[in-house]
């Protein structure tokens, strides 16, 4: 029963795996024969070999980017340059920085909103022009603006991170805030409980589903905050830095390999807010 | 509407004594289409003790009128006392508990925090607020699930649970709206009898609206019969059984003749929108 439940659960998926394999590996051949270094001739058999062990192919191979991982994390040493740990403990740190801010700032400017016309009416639309702008233009002004003023390394690359995570926090917890239904609420007002009162006791508890479901959101673009913010610094650590140095040399493969890496970063954030969801709500006595 | 029908302003007792002094009362909404006469010229006194119901179809202002006792709503004219204060100072001053149609217990909250809830707001000492969930859970039979979320419990026992909530603080004045309109008949009974003991013991003056005629001449020391458009009172029915009645008076002539002027009353009130 279990057994079929799991293979219920394991088999679309593993479905979906397997074509998306197949697919890459046969597109390896038509993506990477062109190239100068590709040998001529051979079979058939011995062309797709050739295409899936190329040094710097246009598309490399799954198994090459899965290899170029394990020597990037296990085989090296944590302290190099060459260390995608070293890179993503530079990437997650200014990631959780910014996610810890833009939270703060997205909760904040919330419960201002919820208790404030004159907040609503003045910052919302703000609020949404900020996120019109293109994040790729704004990252390089605020890494150099604040270089220029001695402030590098973590705290800029944060300061995006929170620019963009803040947004969908705020966003959720406006409504979550404001979700408790009337009776709820006429309950308080029975009571003449004050503002801080029904904040607390009523409309921060029944936002916190709504604020997850934001966290999600925002630990996964505050990772995006956090590359793209090493972009401009000429690439000297970090998941953005390796990024940027592996397209100069064309080292296609530590490309891939970064980005699997980014990848996996980001599944690993959002899993641990699913985590505090699910321990918050058992906490809280929801229904399991 | 006959000669039964209590005059305002007629009844004896000090003005000390009474909990609800209503005058001329009106309240109207301006709405799109007009203005809507959700209550209209309502005169009523309540005295300590009493048990009045308040019973009439949909749109008769009887859940407005209890709104506007309790300051959730304000009136556009005449004269309302809860106390001898206004209704917002009543409501400043904590003076009664309010039972909502649905148990409004809070979700993330056992049935022992639903009912100290106000007792937090109150800022009461823990120990204090532990000892008087147990007291009032104990009171509506709910003892042994102080622990318990309010999705683990039956609908029934929910609005107990808001009805311990309601009663956590001890207000002389307790505001019910609908309180056991979700639920069936059976769990509905009990739940009358159990309210009709807990006020004969507490001696507590209770406003109780209703859609349900048994309810009301079975719970009431006076019945307020009510119409719409605009929300008025039509009759006010005292209803003088002892006030240990149990539910067997519900078969007896005297019962069904208060029953019978009730409907006569609600009956009434809905000629004029046919």
């Amino acid at each position: 029963m279990t057994n079929d439940g799991r293979l219920v659960r394991i088999l679309p998926v593993a479905t979906v795996l397997a074509v998306l394999l197949a697919l890459w590996y046969g597109a390896a051949l038509p993506m990477n024969s062109g190239l100068p270094s590709f040998p001529q001739g051979g079979t058939l058999s011995e062309r797709f070999l050739a295409a899936w062990a190329l040094e710097r192919p246009v598309l490399p191979a799954p198994h090459q980017i899965v290899a170029a991982l394990w020597t990037a994390t296990i085989e090296t040493p944590v302290s190099s340059p060459r260390s995608l740990v070293f890179h993503g403990t530079i990437t997650v740190s200014s990631t959780l920085l910014g996610f810890a801010l833009g939270a703060v700032l997205g909760i904040a400017l919330a419960i201002g909103i919820v208790h404030s016309r004159v907040l609503a009416a003045s910052l919302v639309p703000w609020l949404v022009a900020s996120q019109t702008i293109p994040i790729l233009a704004i990252a390089p002004i605020v890494v150099v603006a604040l270089g220029a003023v001695g402030v590098t390394g973590l705290v800029p690359k944060a300061l995006i991170s929170m620019y963009l995570s803040f947004f969908p926090v705020a966003i959720g917890m406006v409504k979550g805030l404001t979700s408790p239904e009337p009776m709820l609420l006429d309950l308080m007002r029975t009571y003449s409980a004050g503002r801080l009162q029904t904040l607390l006791r009523l409309r921060l508890p029944a936002a916190l589903p709504y604020l997850f479901a934001s966290l999600k959101v925002a630990v996964a673009i505050s990772l995006v905050g956090a590359i793209v913010g090493e972009l401009p610094t000429g690439g000297s650590a970090g998941i953005g830095a390796r990024l940027l140095s592996g397209s100069y040399y064309g080292q296609t493969i530590q490309i891939w390999a970064a980005l699997f890496a980014a990848a996996i970063i980001a599944a690993i954030l959002v899993q641990c807010v699913a985590l505090s969801e699910r321990l918050t709500a058992r906490a809280m006595g929801a229904r399991p | 509407m006959d000669e039964g029908m209590t005059i305002p302003g007629e009844t004896v007792s000090t003005k000390a004594a009474r909990v609800v002094d209503i005058a001329g009362l009106s309240l109207v909404f301006e709405t799109g289409d007009g203005p809507v006469h959700a209550l209209s010229n309502v005169d009523l006194a309540v005295e300590a003790g009493e048990f009045v119901s308040f019973i009439g179809p949909s749109g008769c202002g009887k859940t407005t009128l209890l709104r506007v006792i309790a300051d959730l709503e304000q009136p556009t004219g005449g004269h309302l006392a809860v106390n001898g204060m206004s209704a917002e100072q009543a409501r400043r001053a904590r003076q009664y508990g309010y039972v909502f149609q649905a148990p409004a217990l809070y979700p993330w909250r056992t049935i022992a925090r639903n009912v100290t809830l106000p007792l937090e707001v109150f800022r009461l000492p823990k120990a204090e607020r532990e000892e008087r969930a147990r007291r009032y859970l104990d009171l509506v039979g709910l003892k042994d699930f102080a622990g318990k979320y309010p999705w683990q419990l039956s609908g029934g026992m929910q609005q107990r649970a808001s009805i311990a909530r309601a009663l956590s603080f001890e207000p002389k004045l307790l505001l019910m709206d609908e309180p056991f309109g979700a639920l069936d008949e059976i769990v509905r009974d009990n739940l009358n009898l159990q309210l009709l003991r807990l006020w004969d013991r507490t001696q507590k003056t209770v406003l109780f609206v209703t859609h349900s005629i048994p309810e009301a001449v079975f719970l009431s020391t006076r019945i307020v019969v009510m119409s719409p458009r605009p929300g008025r009172i039509i009759d006010v029915i005292a209803c003088d059984f002892p006030r240990d009645r149990t539910l067997d008076i519900r078969e007896t002539p005297e019962f069904l003749k208060v029953a019978h002027r009730v409907r006569e009353g609600l009956r009434a009130g809905h000629s004029y929108d046919e």
